[in-house]
């Protein structure tokens, strides 16, 4: 993919991010483009979802700028904010489901936005993600607390995706899935950004995510965003951490299992 | 594409020939899909359809849903329908909506007939017994313990009966004290109101004495510590459930019920008695304040009519209650406790529900006293 000519979604220049005295991010730029899969890793404590969770407005990096969709999110007021907001969707760790309401109600939420939807077709929609995000129909009557691990996610899609957002924000996609049913969940996610011309930014630790998914990888080290590129290229990156993370064992095999697709690109 | 002005969609249909042609213009999505499926429905199911969305500005899920569900219902009728002028974007779309449409479906309403209502009232009676019946098990449970600690002295916890006597004895002192002593005064204030219209104002050293040793001394401290106590067993004991740390007691060998459950109402047990006679001494101290304050009735004169004229009967009653409000409280907080499943919606309904569950069962026994020794004649 040629980066130049694709339109930037999300532009992070120079973020600074601290805790007290803990300085998680400093000097961190990223570029997100349109159509991709951008996958995030790094080791723990080094600040993933502290990222993801500074894009989406939920903490505030200490200095820095933040633009998705060309509104730069840290000096819009609240209108502009709220209307760049409506345009993504972000899936937590374990769905963030409100445990109140059935799985339905739940995707229904983002959609009593729009003005002047019906409601029985506002449930109908919500049937529809809830479908398109991989749950059997009957799923939408259940309350969070009824469901597995791995359709709770599939749910926090459905959420996500409700309100056809441009850019989804994926906390740890398949963390606590059996491979079977994060490989599945891989391949939705594939398979939505393509059809869907969704953005996708997704934070992992699962090299098999990395490989079937992904356009672009970014590695966050030493408080910054260390190297973006494909997967080929990081198996070419000079830096300790990055040459174990796509050196070791478990990323040779999950580079051998995913050769015969990646040959096809 | 979203934040762009709302261009209405508009349907132009020709009914006229042996096919519906509709053309559909503007922007098809979540704005408009509820106008737009309004008009789809009425169409026509008897003749083939074209739909042209050449004119289309934009197309999203919603609007796909709507040319989906048409799609649906006229193909169910055995006609055909074609959707052309669809750039390949929207196409993507539609195509992934087609593939994710759930199959027609009527969605279930629910109707509850007479039998329906009849049965959830024999269920709502059943877990009711089910609950006593567990409750008992809880007491069995309890005594079990009991009675291993007293074969076994070296396998029971005294540290944890130490620090639960803490917890539920000496941490409720300051509460328990204070509220005995504003009932005190409130009753003296109230009962003096009374008697002075009689004439009779040192008959409110009997009034507090009796009311109080036997009554509320007792049982607003028993309310105090099932909304303090019950509350706390259960939170503790469903937290531990819902980490895993009783299942993982009982793959260690130890019983759940020895650790966590004897030492708790032990504890209760041994507190509870002890809690009454402070706040029988702090209800006397508060009453005896302020009729000396209301009335004149001064201490020494209060303590010798307190001590003349009531019997230690009135104690007595009182106290019994105590060991029965303890286990009472300590039965339902520990039972709700290890009803709490994985969840923590379930540990609030449960830490509330087990308050409340304390609380009548305290009063209901304590009506049950009452009408036991009036007809004892104590």
């Amino acid at each position: 993919m040629n980066a130049a000519t694709q339109e930037t979604v999300i532009e992070l220049r120079n973020i600074r991010t601290q805790f007290g005295a803990t300085v998680v991010h400093d000097g961190l730029d990223l570029d997100v483009y349109r159509g991709e899969v951008l996958g995030v890793v790094g080791g723990s404590g080094t600040g993933k979802s502290v990222l993801l969770r500074t894009i989406c407005g939920l903490l505030r990096p200490a200095s820095g700028s933040v633009k998705v969709l060309g509104t730069d999110m840290l000096r819009a007021d609240d209108a502009a904010r709220r209307a760049i907001e409506a345009r993504w969707g972000v899936m937590f760790q374990d769905g963030a489901l409100f445990s109140s309401l059935t799985v339905r109600e739940n995707v229904e939420v983002p959609l009593g936005a729009v003005e002047g939807l019906d409601p029985r077709i506002r449930s109908a929609l919500a049937d529809l993600k809830i479908s398109m995000a991989g749950l059997p129909y009957r799923a939408g009557d259940n309350y969070p607390s009824e469901l597995s691990g791995g359709m709770r996610k599939r749910a926090g899609l459905a959420r996500a995706l409700a309100r056809d957002p441009e850019i989804v924000f994926l906390d740890e996609p398949t963390a606590g899935l059996d491979p079977i049913g994060a490989s599945a969940f891989d391949e939705l996610i594939r398979g939505l950004s393509r059809s869907m011309g969704l953005t996708v930014f997704l934070v992992t630790h699962d090299l098999d995510t990395l490989h079937a998914t992904c356009d672009r990888i970014a590695v966050l080290a030493e408080r910054r965003v260390l190297v973006t590129g494909t997967m080929q290229e990081m198996l070419d990156v000079d830096h300790p951490w990055v040459n174990e993370y796509f050196h070791g064992p478990r990323a040779r095999a999950a580079i051998a299992a995913s050769r015969p697709g990646h040959e096809a690109d | 594409m979203q934040n762009s002005p709302r261009s209405v969609a508009r349907i132009k249909v020709d009914l006229a020939g042996p096919l519906v042609h509709a053309e559909i213009s503007g922007s098809l999505g979540f704005e408009s899909v509820s106008r737009v499926h309004a008009q789809l429905v009425a169409l026509p199911d008897d003749r083939p359809l074209r739909i042209d969305l050449a004119q289309v500005t934009h197309l999203d899920t919603a609007g796909a849903w709507a040319l989906c569900t048409l799609r649906q219902r006229i193909e169910a009728a055995g006609q055909h329908v074609e959707l052309v002028g669809l750039d390949a974007r929207a196409a993507d779309v539609v195509e992934t909506v087609a593939m994710a449409l759930p199959e027609a479906q009527e969605r279930k309403t629910r109707h509850l007939s007479l039998a329906d209502r009849l049965e959830a009232l024999g269920r709502g009676v059943a877990s009711g017994a089910g609950y006593l019946v567990a409750l008992t098990n809880y007491l069995g449970l309890f005594v079990a313990g009991l009675a291993q600690a007293v074969f076994h002295p070296r396998r029971f916890r005294l540290t944890a009966l130490v620090h639960h006597c803490q917890e539920v004895g000496l941490k409720a002192v300051p509460i328990v004290s204070v509220m005995a002593f504003l009932i005190g005064v409130v009753l003296a204030f109230q009962g003096s109101a009374q008697l002075r219209q009689f004439g009779a104002e040192v008959f409110v050293v009997d009034l507090i004495a009796v009311s109080i040793l036997r009554e509320l001394g007792i049982l607003l401290t028993a309310i105090i510590v099932a909304g303090r106590t019950a509350s706390a067993f259960t939170a503790a004991i469903g937290s531990m459930k819902m980490r895993e740390e009783i299942d993982a007691m009982r793959t260690l060998g130890i019983d759940p019920a020895a650790a966590l459950i004897v030492p708790r109402i032990l504890a209760l047990l041994l507190m509870l008695p002890i809690l009454g006679l402070i706040a029988n001494v702090a209800g006397l101290v508060g009453g005896a304040l302020m009729s000396w304050v209301e009335l004149g009735i001064s201490p020494a004169m209060f303590r010798i009519r307190l001590v003349e004229n009531t019997d230690v009967s009135h104690l007595i009653v009182g106290m019994v209650k105590a060991p029965v409000f303890a286990l009472i409280i300590g039965i339902i907080g520990c039972h709700a406790g290890m009803m709490v499943k994985s969840n923590a919606e379930s540990l609030g309904a449960m830490t509330s529900s087990a308050v409340v569950a304390a609380i009548f069962a305290v009063i209901v026994a304590d009506a049950l006293f009452s009408v036991f020794f009036a007809q004892v004649g104590l």
